[in-house]
C-alpha cells in the first residue's frame, strides 16, 4: 500500500483518504458531538419548511434555549436537592432546565408562526427579528447575571456502553460514538428516525407535505392549512430547544453571548443539502462537522511524510473556516438537484378571506 | 399662493405618511425596553421604577447632549449608512444580503493592508488607494454569493452567512500572520498603526472624512436606484425576474452586479471605520455593523433616504449606549433588543394599524421586500 503514496499528488490524496478512514473511529465522537446541535436545528427547520414556512430564526431560537437551559438549571440547582437518577448524569435541575429551554424555544416559534402565518409578514424578516432579539436579550441578561456569578448545574453525561460492545474492533468505537452519548443526543437520534418514518408513512406526514407543496389543494380536501402550519412550526421549536440546551447542559456547562456561532444557519444548509429529509440532514451535518474532527486529528496524530507536513503547515484558521467553506461548495454544487417544498416562504391566504 | 404651497404641503403629508408607523414602532419599543429594565432592575442594584428614565436620559445625553456627542452619533451612523445601503440595495434587487458583515470585514482588512503598505507615501496617494482597496475587497466578497446565486442557485441567505464566518477566519489569519505589526504599540494581534492613510478629522473631536462618504453615498444610491437605467433594471429584476427576462434584461448578471455593488458599499464602510476611527486593524474585530445594517435597511424600508434616517437613529442609540451603561448600569445589548422590537412592530404593521386605528398610506415592510422570501423556495427553478 505504502508504495502508492509516492505517486505525485494522487499519492497524497490516497494517503489522505486512508488516513481519514483509519482515524475515523477516533474522530467519530468529536464529529458526532459537533453535529448534534446542527442536526437538531435542521429538524426544527424541517418541521417549518416542510409545511411551507421559512425559518432562518433557528439560530436565535437555539441561543434563547441555550441561555434558558443554563440559567434555569443553575437557579434550580440552588434551591432543589441534588436528586440523581443514576444514569447519564440526569438530575432534577438539569431536567427543569431542559424542559424550560424547550418551552422557551416553542414560545419563540409561536411568535414566528404568528408573524409568518397570521400577520403574513415576510418570513425571512421574522426570522431576522428573532435572531437580533435573541442576541440582544441573552447578551443583556447574561451580562447582568454573570455579575452575580451563579454556580453551574453541571451537565448530562454520556451513556456508558457495556464493555463487550465497546471492545469490538472498528464497529465498537463507531457504535459507541453513535449511542454512547448524552440524553439530548440520544433523543436526536430517535427523532431523526421517527420523523423520517412519519414524513413518508403517516397521515401527518402526507398532510404536512401537501401543505408545504400545494396549500390550496390541501385546503380543498379539508386540511386546515393554517392550523397545521401553526402546529408544525411550534412543534419545530422543540428541536431548536433541544439544540440550545445541548450546548449549555450536555456539550458544555456554561453560557456565552452568541455562543451558537452560526450553527442555526449551518443547520439550514444541512437541511437543504439533505433534501429536506431528516436522514439526509443527519448525513449532511456529519459531513460538515467532519472537518472539526479532522483538525483535531491532524493536530495530535498527523499523517507521515509530505502529507503530514503539508497539513500541519495550513493555518488553524483554515480548519476553523472549513465547515463554512464546505457548506458553500456543497450548496453551489448540489442545490440544482435539491428542490425546496414549493410553497415555502409564501404566506397562505384563504380564498374566502381574499375575496 | 395656494399653488406655491400645494406641493410643499404634499411633501409634508408624504413625510408624515411614511414616518408615522416607524415612529409608533420606536415608541412601542421604548416602552418594551422600559418594562424590561424595570423587571431586570433587581439584578442591577435593587428594584427601581425610575430606572428607564435614568437610562433613556443618559442615552439621550450621550447621543445629542453636546457637540461632541452629536459628532459621535454621526461617526457611529456612518458605517450604518454605508452598510445599510449595502443591505437596502440588495432588498431592491430581491436579494437578502446578510453578508454585509463579512464584506465589511474584508473591506476593512484590504484597506488596512493597503494603508500599511503605503505608510511612507503621501496622504494624497495613501488615502484614495486604501479606500479603493477596501471597496474592491468588499466588492469581491459580495461578488461570490452573487455569482453562486445567479449561476449555481445557492441561496444568498445561507452563502452570505457562511462567508461572514470565512471572513472572520481569513482576517484572523492575515492580521495575526503575515500582517502582524512589529511596532512597540502592538501588544496583541493587530497591524501597525496606520499613519499616511489616516482619514483627516473634519468636525469636532472625532468626526472624520468618512462622514462625507456616507453623505455622498446616500444621494448617489438614490440616483442609482431611481434615476439610472441600471437601477431600473435592478428593481425590475428584484420585483419580477421573469418580467425582467422577457423585457430583454439579464437577471442573472443583475444579481451579480447588485451583490457586487452591495459588497462595495459595505467594504467602503469597513475602510472608513479602520482608516478614520480605529487607526489599525485588529485580528479579531468585534463589530456588529453588518447585522445592525439589516435592521437599518428594514427600518428605512430599503429607501436610501429612509436608511439615512434610521442609521442616524441607530447611530444615536449606539453613541448613547456607553453613557447608559455607565450611568444606569444597563448593558449596551439593550440597543439590540430595542432594534429587534422596533422591527417586530414594523413587521406586524397590519396589526398595529388595526389596533391603534392608524390610517396612513405608508408602505409596509412586506410590500417593499416581498420577493426576498419568495425567492427562497425558487432557488432550484431559476
Amino acid at each position: 500500500m505504502e508504495f502508492l503514496y509516492d505517486i505525485p499528488v494522487i499519492g497524497m490524496v490516497i494517503q489522505f483518504v486512508v488516513y481519514v478512514i483509519v482515524q475515523l473511529p477516533v474522530l467519530a465522537p468529536t464529529i458526532m458531538a459537533a453535529a448534534v446541535p446542527i442536526i437538531l436545528g435542521a429538524l426544527c427547520g424541517f418541521m417549518n419548511e416542510r409545511s411551507g414556512v421559512v425559518n432562518i430564526g433557528i439560530e436565535g431560537m437555539m441561543l434563547t434555549a441555550a441561555f434558558v437551559a443554563w440559567w434555569t438549571a443553575a437557579i434550580a440547582a440552588q434551591f432543589l436537592p441534588d436528586l440523581r437518577i443514576g444514569i447519564m448524569g440526569i438530575t432534577l435541575p438539569l431536567l427543569i432546565g431542559l424542559a424550560l429551554a424547550i418551552l422557551a424555544a416553542m414560545a419563540v416559534s409561536a411568535v414566528h408562526a404568528w408573524l409568518s402565518i397570521s400577520v403574513r409578514a415576510d418570513q425571512i424578516i421574522s426570522g431576522t427579528i428573532i435572531n437580533i432579539f435573541a442576541v440582544g436579550i441573552t447578551g443583556y441578561l447574561n451580562l447582568l447575571i454573570s455579575q452575580h456569578s451563579p454556580p453551574s448545574a453541571g451537565q448530562f453525561q454520556a451513556l456508558r456502553l457495556p464493555s463487550f460492545l465497546a471492545d469490538i474492533p472498528i464497529i465498537g468505537p463507531l457504535v459507541g460514538a453513535l449511542i454512547g452519548v448524552g440524553p439530548i443526543a440520544l433523543s436526536m437520534l430517535i427523532s431523526v428516525i421517527v420523523l423520517q418514518v412519519l414524513l413518508f408513512r403517516s397521515r401527518w406526514g402526507l398532510r404536512t407535505r401537501s401543505v408545504g407543496e400545494h396549500p390550496k389543494a390541501a385546503e380543498t380536501v379539508g386540511i386546515d392549512v393554517i392550523k397545521l402550519r401553526y402546529r408544525n412550526v411550534i412543534l419545530g421549536g422543540v428541536f431548536a430547544g433541544l439544540a440550545g440546551a445541548y450546548l449549555t447542559i450536555e456539550f458544555g456547562n456554561a453560557f456565552q453571548g452568541e455562543m451558537t456561532a452560526g450553527r442555526g444557519f449551518i443547520a439550514l444548509a444541512a437541511l437543504i443539502f439533505g433534501r429536506w429529509t431528516p436522514v439526509g440532514a443527519f448525513g449532511a451535518a456529519l459531513l460538515f462537522t467532519a472537518s472539526i474532527g479532522l483538525q483535531r486529528s491532524i493536530q495530535f496524530a498527523p499523517p507521515e511524510g509530505a502529507l503530514g507536513d503539508f497539513l500541519s503547515t495550513l493555518p488553524s484558521q483554515f480548519y476553523s473556516a472549513l465547515p463554512y467553506i464546505i457548506v458553500i461548495i456543497v450548496l453551489a454544487g448540489v442545490v440544482g438537484r435539491s428542490v425546496a417544498p414549493a410553497a415555502v416562504g409564501r404566506p397562505y391566504e384563504r380564498e374566502s378571506k381574499a375575496a | 399662493m395656494t399653488a406655491a404651497t400645494a406641493p410643499k404641503r404634499s411633501l409634508w403629508r408624504r413625510a408624515w405618511d411614511v414616518s408615522l408607523l416607524p415612529a409608533i414602532a420606536i415608541g412601542l419599543a421604548l416602552i418594551f425596553g422600559a418594562v424590561l429594565m424595570i423587571l431586570s432592575s433587581p439584578l442591577i442594584g435593587g428594584f427601581d421604577l425610575f430606572l428607564p428614565i435614568t437610562a433613556y436620559k443618559a442615552l439621550l445625553q450621550g447621543s445629542v447632549g453636546s457637540l461632541n456627542s452629536i459628532v459621535n452619533t454621526l461617526v457611529n451612523a456612518t458605517p450604518l449608512v454605508l452598510a445599510g445601503l449595502a443591505v437596502g440595495i440588495g432588498f431592491k434587487g430581491g436579494l437578502f444580503n446578510i453578508g454585509a458583515q463579512g464584506q465589511f470585514l474584508i473591506g476593512a482588512m484590504c484597506a488596512a493592508v493597503a494603508a500599511i503598505a503605503l505608510n511612507d507615501a503621501s496622504p494624497w496617494v495613501a488615502v484614495p488607494v486604501s479606500i479603493i482597496a477596501g471597496m474592491l475587497g468588499g466588492m469581491a466578497w459580495g461578488f461570490i454569493p452573487g455569482f453562486l446565486k445567479a449561476f449555481r442557485g445557492a441561496h444568498e441567505v445561507v452563502t452570505t452567512i457562511m462567508l461572514n464566518f470565512v471572513a472572520i477566519y481569513l482576517v484572523s489569519y492575515v492580521i495575526s500572520g503575515p500582517m502582524r505589526g512589529t511596532g512597540p504599540e502592538v501588544t496583541f494581534a493587530r497591524t501597525d498603526a496606520i499613519v499616511a492613510a489616516e482619514l483627516p478629522i473634519i468636525i469636532g473631536r472625532n468626526g472624520h472624512l468618512g462622514l462625507l462618504f456616507a453623505a455622498v453615498a446616500v444621494p448617489l444610491a438614490w440616483w442609482l436606484l431611481y434615476r439610472s437605467t441600471t437601477g431600473f433594471e435592478i428593481r425590475t429584476a428584484g420585483a419580477n425576474p421573469d418580467a425582467a427576462r422577457y423585457a430583454g434584461m439579464h437577471p442573472r448578471w443583475l444579481i451579480v452586479l447588485t451583490m457586487s455593488i452591495c459588497g462595495l458599499l459595505a467594504g467602503l464602510a469597513g475602510a472608513s471605520e479602520i482608516l478614520g476611527e480605529v487607526g489599525y486593524m485588529p485580528a479579531s474585530y468585534g463589530t456588529t455593523v453588518g447585522f445592525d445594517a439589516i435592521a437599518v435597511a428594514l427600518l428605512g424600508r430599503a429607501n436610501p433616504v429612509g436608511i439615512l434616517f434610521s442609521a442616524l437613529l441607530f447611530g444615536a442609540m449606539q453613541a448613547g449606549a456607553g453613557q447608559m451603561q455607565v450611568e444606569a448600569g444597563i448593558p449596551a445589548q439593550m440597543v439590540a433588543v430595542l432594534q429587534a422590537v422596533i422591527l417586530f412592530f414594523l413587521a406586524a404593521e397590519s396589526v398595529v394599524r388595526r389596533v391603534l386605528k392608524v390610517r396612513t398610506a405608508g408602505t409596509g415592510l412586506g410590500t417593499e421586500l416581498q420577493t426576498v422570501s419568495r425567492s427562497y423556495g425558487e432557488q432550484a427553478t431559476r
